[in-house]
């Protein structure tokens, strides 16, 4: 299997955007190609990355289209649809197939246009992802799914609300130095749990998550150019390989699990990507994790092997996972501070990986970063891919 | 002939006796606090100022709001509109937002508008509650007649409240029929929605003595999005 290297990174800010679907692939593609700096060589195959434009959007085949609206005929392209998890899958699509030789330079873009319809409905078009018979039809919705795993995982492992509230103060924290992230304002402890005020500020969404445990709906894209390495090195490009990639599934329903607080999903993806990489969790310097919902990001940081099962909160209040911290993660702000627009997220972790391992992360730079991993999490934890990345940086290079 | 004095006094509504609405002081998510209080007649060119650079902006309907309320204010100032009142949010002296409505007679209140100048820390939410607190609380109304002009203002008061539909009656700002809150409604809400704290420290009242417009291209960014501080109130919805 060939190597894979990730040669460009790009993105859109998220946020509510004025442009099109096509507009903000676009833009982030062209970022990504610039940052690439391919010369002659062209994009063989073009994968898009997303959950909702059929509905929300009206629109079928992006994949074609941004190739038409870049030129990049005679690409072959494709449209990855994969839930919230649709961003590392198309960064799988793109990596198999460079690795198998059909390849040798391929274009991943996550895009996302939720705005273009209200908060309802948004609401509604990621709640079709859960089980239309069991879930869906008695009105489940990513917040209560969300609402009632937290509610469990609290009473098994003692994390209070003060927990969840110490992720998104970190994460918003964390965007105000993200120039793409959506949301730029720091929240207090004060302001959002402790004051009387509070209730007001921080209203509750599907207990015990509030408003501010809940990620904004986003518009947005992300774009990483991948080749195999053999190209990255004639380009002479700053090299960060995808050192390993892992995927699990989980029963559709939550209910159906043996134990609903454990994401096995992201254990065994996590597993696969870490065993592919010849790495393990303590090798890992940053990591962007799929805090759609702050319980997510320590439930994660446990399944994925970076803390003992029911610890994910005592790093957390160690500050372990703090910018400054042995292990940051979601430097970018994560889900609830950079946004989620759910197709163009998986994409976003890697190119927030990529800036971290190239040292070109600005004021969230983690110092000496070498090993990046990204949880992008599916479904309420049916479908996750787990992504190593690895600088490729010599040490004296 | 009459004189411009007389005459003035002809174009001048007759007005109630209105006790002031109480300064508060509200503890926002970032930490800061905002003073909620009474707008008296001459801080309204301030307002004014401040509202002047929203009449373009399109987005979440400020372009409407801001040229009604601007419309509305300096009517206010001018003697136009019968008993009328403002309240401001101010943050560190810097207005945070602006809301507005009138009394009818005595037992049923209008409110007017709630532009939110400073958004993503609730302050419209906070201010609204605020404006629903001075016409049962304080003056001691039994009703106020309610319309929204903005999808966000029909979420953050017919659906949150919620407020019942009193259709046959049209508010006076057109449009669509109003709807109301009535003093049951508003007991209910009051431990949800309205938050502040009385006495107001004297340093922060000091600090809210003077009301300053924000800087206008900061405001702009604010609440076009380029500064998107704003928007977290739309979130939940994704997994």
């Amino acid at each position: 299997m060939r190597p894979v290297a990730i040669l460009g990174v790009g993105m859109t800010k998220f946020g509510r955007s004025d442009l099109t679907l096509a507009g903000l692939m676009s833009e982030a593609s062209v970022a990504a190609l610039r940052d690439a700096k391919l010369g002659n060589r062209s994009v063989d195959a073009v994968v898009v990355a997303n959950m909702g434009a059929a509905r929300v959007n009206r629109q079928t085949a992006i994949a074609s289209a941004l190739v038409d609206r870049l030129n990049l005929f005679p690409a072959a392209a494709e449209t990855v649809e994969n839930g919230p998890a649709s961003g590392a899958s198309a960064v799988k699509v793109g990596v198999q197939a460079i690795a198998a030789g059909m390849a040798d330079v391929v274009l991943v873009t996550g895009v996302e246009r939720m705005r273009a319809v209200n908060n309802l409905e948004a609401t509604d078009f990621v709640a079709s992802l859960s089980h239309p018979e069991a879930e869906y039809v008695y009105g489940v919705t990513l917040p209560s799914l969300a609402g009632m795993f937290a509610r469990l995982y609290m009473s098994r492992y003692g994390l209070t609300r003060r927990h969840l509230a110490l992720v998104s103060i970190k994460n918003h924290n964390n965007a105000m130095r993200n120039p793409y992230a959506h949301i730029h304002q720091a929240i207090t402890m004060e302001g959002i749990l402790d004051a009387p005020e509070a209730r007001v500020n921080n209203p509750p969404i599907a207990e015990p998550l509030h408003l501010y445990d809940c990620c904004p709906v986003s518009d947005g894209a992300a774009s990483l150019v991948l080749a195999s390495l053999d190209v990255a090195q004639q380009l002479n490009r700053p090299a960060v390989t995808i050192a390993g990639i892992g995927q699990a599934t989980d029963t559709h329903a939550v209910q159906e699990r043996s134990d609903p607080t454990e994401l096995s999903a992201v254990r065994l993806a996590a597993d696969q990507a870490f065993e592919r990489a010849g790495l393990g969790p303590k090798e890992i310097d940053v990591a962007e994790l799929h805090d759609a919902f702050t319980i997510l990001e320590i439930a994660e940081s446990e399944a994925a092997g970076f803390f003992p099962r029911g610890e994910g909160h005592l790093a957390l209040e160690q500050g372990v996972t703090s910018l400054g911290g042995t292990l940051p993660i979601n430097p970018s702000g994560g889900l609830k501070g950079r946004g989620h627009p759910v197709g163009a997220t998986g994409v976003a972790q890697m190119v927030e990986l990529t800036w971290q391992l190239r040292g070109e992360a600005g004021t969230r730079q983690v110092p000496d970063a070498r090993n990046g991993f990204a949880c992008n999490f599916g479904g309420f934890g049916n479908n996750v891919v787990a992504t190593v990345l690895r600088s490729e940086r010599r040490e004296n290079a | 002939m009459a004189s411009s004095d007389a005459l003035e006094a002809l174009l001048r509504p007759p007005a109630m006796d209105m006790p002031p609405y109480p300064p508060k002081a509200i503890t926002l998510a970032s930490g800061e606090t905002m003073v909620v209080r009474q707008v008296a007649r001459d801080e309204i060119p301030t307002l004014l100022k401040a509202i002047s650079p929203l009449l373009q902006v399109e987005r979440d309907f400020y372009d409407i709001v801001s040229a009604r309320l601007y419309g509305e204010l300096l009517a206010y100032k001018r003697y136009r509109v019968r008993d009328e009142y403002c309240l401001a949010g101010l943050i560190d002296g810097e207005l945070a937002g602006i809301v507005n409505g009138r009394l009818v007679d005595a037992k049923v209140g209008m409110s007017y508008h709630t532009l939110t100048l400073r958004r993503g820390l609730r302050v419209g939410s906070h201010l609204f509650a605020a404006k629903m607190e001075y016409h049962i609380d304080i003056l001691g109304q039994e009703e106020v007649l309610i319309v929204a002009e903005s999808p966000i203002g029909f979420r953050r008061w017919m659906i949150e409240y919620p407020l019942d539909k009193k259709h046959e009656i049209q508010h006076e700002l057109g449009g669509v029929p109003s709807w109301v809150l009535t003093v049951e409604t508003y007991q209910k809400a009051k431990p949800r929605l309205c938050a502040g704290s009385r006495p107001v420290p004297a340093e922060l009242l000091e600090a809210a003595r003077i009301i300053r417009a924000p800087e206008e291209q900061k405001l702009t960014e604010r609440v076009t999005g380029q500064d998107e501080a704003a928007d977290h109130n739309n979130q939940g919805g994704a997994g």
